[in-house]
């Protein structure tokens, strides 16, 4: 494998970094919230995370498109880098949702507008992996996960719109109110700084282990291209 | 104020939280790192199965000393050879 550029060298250090001073801002930083305790510490990653995964779907599916106009391959490692990425980050998302849960909804899960929606982006997503597991030949595997990501995309802004759209429990901390939403909460100037940092952190991670997956796909394709010329 | 409770302890549901955020994210780094050293290592084989053989020298088996009689025109001792 080429030896990793300076920038990506930079930008792994950089994304330690900010983890390291959202954590300090989140645990310590931010005051506590008196209605919901400590628990409500775990918005910031929670904000954070999800914010970064819905982009990054959007995202693939704009490679998607431009997939699917130029049959360019790359484009097509461009789109899995982001989905598999942008997975990861809304699993935390749905984990941090549910364990903030607990304690304030009395349950781990319910069947709200707003968990039901994530749960189905999830799980579109990790269908996604199983359709190109099923698929050899890699023209028809990127045409497929194209179309596929395409469509899927669409849940992205469903997801991010159910608490806007339906009657939900879930709150809308950011510019919205919801008679019906159980734990919400004023942000005061230190919560609000966390939570922009933690915004700003979980953007630099995912740009980086983003780049960090564009790279290993390009090497998956070189070791497959080496593989078929020996073979023949 | 006389009726609001005391803020809850929850902060076992924070540990658990962040715990789970930083799993998740330190096993994904880890498959990311996995994954692209076992690549290198498919890459440095095929590498090394994809460069062209180097020729191979044949050694001619040498005459021993005892047997060469330094005739290079003498015939080969056959048995017709003998009965003659």
């Amino acid at each position: 494998m080429q030896s990793k550029p300076i920038a990506l060298k930079v930008l792994d250090v950089l994304s330690i970094i900010v983890l390291g001073i959202s954590t300090y801002l989140a645990l310590v930083f931010a005051p506590k919230e008196l209605v919901m305790g400590d628990v409500q510490r775990v918005f910031y990653f929670h904000i954070g995370t999800a914010w970064t995964a819905l982009i990054g779907f959007i995202l693939a599916a704009v490679f998607s498109v431009v997939y699917l106009i130029t049959k360019n391959l790359k484009w097509d490692r461009l789109q899995v880098a982001a989905i598999e990425v942008s997975l990861v980050f809304f699993l935390i998302t749905i984990a941090l949702g549910s364990i903030w849960a607990r304690p304030a909804w009395n349950t781990w899960w319910t069947w709200d507008p707003r968990l039901t929606t994530a749960a189905v982006t999830e799980l579109i997503y990790i269908a996604y992996f199983m359709l190109r597991q099923g698929i050899d030949e890699p023209e028809k595997r990127a045409r497929f996960g194209a179309v596929y990501a395409l469509v899927g995309g669409i849940s992205a802004p469903i997801t991010f719109f159910a608490i806007r759209l339906f009657r939900t429990i879930h709150p809308v901390v950011i510019s919205g109110s919801n008679a019906a939403a159980q734990g919400s909460f004023n942000m005061t100037p230190d919560m609000l700084t966390t939570f922009f940092f933690a915004l700003f952190t979980f953007t630099v991670i995912f740009i980086d282990l983003f780049w960090n997956r564009i790279r290993l796909g390009d090497l998956q394709e070189r070791v497959e291209q080496l593989k078929l010329k020996v073979t023949m | 104020m006389f009726f609001q409770e005391a803020t809850p302890d929850t902060s076992g549901y924070m540990i658990a939280g962040y715990a789970v955020a930083f799993i998740v994210m330190a096993l994904y780094v880890a498959s990311l790192y996995i994954r692209s050293r076992n690549l290198t290592q498919d890459m440095t084989m095929l590498e090394e199965m994809d460069k062209p053989a180097p020729p191979v020298k044949v050694q001619q088996p040498k005459k021993s000393p005892a047997k060469s009689t330094g005739n290079k025109s003498a015939k080969p001792v056959t048995k017709k050879s003998r009965k003659k």
